[in-house]
């Protein structure tokens, strides 16, 4: 599997250079042709065995949420902005990597021994943050790093519990990792496999690809909240770990066509894959971009869940990745007997 | 020595459960101790004897507890409920890596709510009531392998950021007792004429009571106490901070015997050792609190290293700091008089 090197990998939006690298060297052998676009995303395009003028386009981000560096100050500190949806309170007590250098820095701020009782109840403000690298001065930190370079957390592929993993940017890594493994095996559509960019800056590459492919339907493979935790509100929870393959319904920037999410669930379930329909309405991802391209696309949402997404430490259940993998695959072979195809085209 | 403080700093071992680091402690003690012994709560003691077995005795301490967690509760899903052992700022929390003790050592994360779930809202920290630990198993399995009760400890390797700049956890107090090392290194050869005792103090985070027990058994003629203070950060202001790699810190004030920080004084300009100064007009929340008190009354100097992040898990030091406050000791049991000592208040 592919998961944990890809989610090692660095790759803020922005700059998702040696997450394409790594994909391009392992695709190249299965597909017919592949296109770099001039904003970084990566185009896939496999012949089908169907011989017919179709093209399912599966979609996936290469980027994640991070940092990038602003200012170094006059002690050798960095200051930073959140590339992305990044919460400042997960940042404190954190490991990160630096630049194309990789170089390490921590997040600290000061001790709790002189945080007054008011700031130790109020969350940290991202702009008073800042990262040490164990530089005694600016000119010292200058030789390590510059402003402008991206950062990400310095955070393991760890398996752990019953089938679980933890990792950094398994958003949406898990979705890359699923596109290579499928596009080695046969499709009856033509299909193009799309590795977006910049998804965590406003689903900003996936409209690029929606465009230039002009795909007949578009599959997004994504990580979805999951907040199964105790005390929540049984409404408030999107998805549960271990529930299997999460088809979203409606989000934040999309109102998915149900009948193609319907078909989806229901292919699941006839084949004995772990389903369930992503309950909150919240949130967005490349088919929001993706199905008001070119002149509109039919677009579905297949997503793993995970938990404490956009942190160092997300969590997703190995069962639950499997089962997107093994319904996106069914979904690439059966997809010209599905009825609502051959209705609406 | 840097190598047995990256270990030494990421072992395991919070206040209350520092059996896990016993064994540790006592293997470095015994490459420079005559004999290494534990007590009942779990302090150890290494001694070099003096020749003469009715010579004064001098201590040497440093805690080895750190900070971190305890297992609360295990609700009806199997996540796991906590509170901290220590002061832990709960900021630090959401997203860290821990190490559960249970019947096994169990891997784990600590989670929260998503942000706009969270009840206090986006601007509020998130409440450690609203965090889990998410150890991936069954509710079943986690009642079958993890107690109410059970340590958590974070889970973080030392790592360089530069050089000698190091971060990692618990360097509060594991660095103060590598400097005990350093010392004890230094005096390798030398004879000195009291006993000396070099103390790995237990259960410091949580009221200074390791120190106050062992003091008392012990009962030194004078005792030095290195711990940490807090290192130069953008947020932290100026008031008691030190930057980092400016050398020991040589504390002054009520807590402290004035032969002693004088002596600091004077040994540090002879033998050129980096030093700064601080003040605390009272209670200088080390052990040295506590063995000032102890017995009859002990007179102790507290030496610190400057850390950044203290109780996080990135805590972040200057190695050279650490060698100077070995360096300053070293130079101090060589120059120490002990009568002189004695009679400070007698004239």
């Amino acid at each position: 599997m592919y998961l944990s090197e890809l989610t090692e990998l660095p790759g803020v939006s922005g700059n998702e250079n040696a997450v394409r690298a790594y994909i391009k060297e392992r695709i190249a052998p299965f597909c017919d042709n592949i296109e770099v676009d001039s904003m970084g995303n990566l185009m896939a395009y496999k012949r089908g065995t169907g011989n017919v003028d179709k093209t399912l386009m599966l979609c996936a981000h290469m980027d994640e949420v991070g940092l990038i560096i602003s200012r170094i100050t006059e002690d050798g500190f960095l200051k930073f902005k959140a590339v992305g949806s990044l919460d400042p309170r997960v940042l404190v007590s954190k490991r990160v990597r630096i630049g194309t250098g990789g170089f390490i820095g921590v997040i600290g701020r000061k001790a709790i021994h002189l945080l007054t009782p008011e700031e130790r109840k109020k969350a940290p403000v991202m702009k008073d943050l800042y990262i040490d690298i164990g530089a005694c001065n600016q000119e010292e930190a200058q030789k390590r790093v510059a402003v402008g370079d991206y950062v990400v957390f310095d955070s393991a592929y760890i398996p752990f519990g019953d089938g679980l993993v933890k990792a950094k940017a398994l958003d949406d890594r898990v979705g890359c990792s699923i596109l290579l493994e499928l596009i080695q095996e046969p499709c009856v559509w033509n299909c193009c496999f799309a590795f977006t960019v910049q998804e965590e800056t406003g689903l900003r590459g996936a409209r690029l690809c929606a465009r230039r492919v002009q795909p007949t339907m578009a599959l997004v493979l994504e990580a979805t909240t999951c907040s199964d935790l105790p005390q929540m509100d049984r409404n408030m929870v999107s998805t549960y770990l271990g529930g299997g393959a999460a088809i979203s319904l409606v989000d934040g920037a999309t109102s998915y066509n149900r009948e193609l999410a319907q078909t989806l669930y229901q292919l699941a379930q006839s084949h004995n894959i772990p389903v369930q329909f992503k309950q909150t309405a919240t949130g967005g991802n490349d088919a929001g971009s993706i199905h008001v391209s070119a002149g509109g696309v039919l677009t579905a949402s297949i997503s793993v869940p995970a938990r404490y997404i956009h942190s160092p430490s997300s969590v997703i259940s190995l069962a639950d990745y499997q089962a997107v993998c093994d319904l996106t695959r069914l979904w690439i072979q059966e997809v010209h007997h599905a009825k609502i195809i051959t209705r609406a085209l | 020595m840097m190598n047995t403080l990256f270990n030494l700093a990421a072992a395991d071992g919070i206040s209350g459960f520092e059996f896990s680091l016993q064994e540790q402690v006592c293997k470095l003690l015994s490459s420079y101790c005559t004999s290494v012994e534990a007590d009942v709560m779990g302090n150890v003691v290494g001694i070099i004897p003096a020749a003469d077995p009715k010579a004064p005795k001098v201590m040497l301490e440093a805690h080895i507890d750190g900070i971190g967690l305890m297992v609360s509760g295990i609700s009806e899903e199997g996540f796991l409920s906590f509170v901290p052992v220590g002061g832990v700022d709960s900021a630090i929390l959401s997203g860290t890596e821990v190490r559960v003790y249970g019947r096994e050592i169990l891997f784990g994360v600590i989670g929260a709510k998503p942000p706009h779930l969270q009840t206090g809202g986006a601007k509020e920290a998130t409440k450690i009531s609203e965090m889990v630990i998410d150890v991936g198993l069954s509710a079943e399995t986690v009642r079958k392998k993890i107690a109410v009760g059970d340590m958590v400890c974070f889970a973080q390797k030392t790592e360089s950021l530069n050089d000698l700049v190091v971060s990692g956890k618990s360097f509060d107090d594991r660095a103060g007792f590598i400097s005990l090392l350093l010392c004890l290194e230094s005096l390798k050869d030398k004879t000195l004429p009291f006993t000396l005792y070099v103390v790995a103090a237990v259960q410091e985070e949580v009221g200074l009571r390791g120190a106050a027990m062992v003091s008392e058994r012990l009962a030194p003629d004078c005792a030095f106490v290195v711990d940490v203070c807090h290192g130069d950060t953008p947020d932290g202001g100026s008031e008691s901070i030190f930057k980092l790699g400016s050398g020991a810190v040589i504390s002054f004030g009520p807590n402290i015997h004035p032969y002693l920080s004088t002596l600091a004084k004077d040994m540090a300009k002879k033998e050129n050792i980096a030093v700064s100064y601080d003040a605390d007009g009272g209670d200088t929340g080390t052990d040295a609190w506590a063995v000032q008190v102890a017995k009859a009354g002990i007179p102790v100097l507290l030496l610190s290293i400057p850390l950044r992040y203290m109780h996080t898990t990135v805590e972040t030091l200057h190695y050279d700091d650490v060698c100077a406050v070995g360096s300053l000791i070293s130079a101090m049991l060589q120059n120490l008089d002990l009568e002189a000592l004695a009679c400070t208040y007698q004239n």
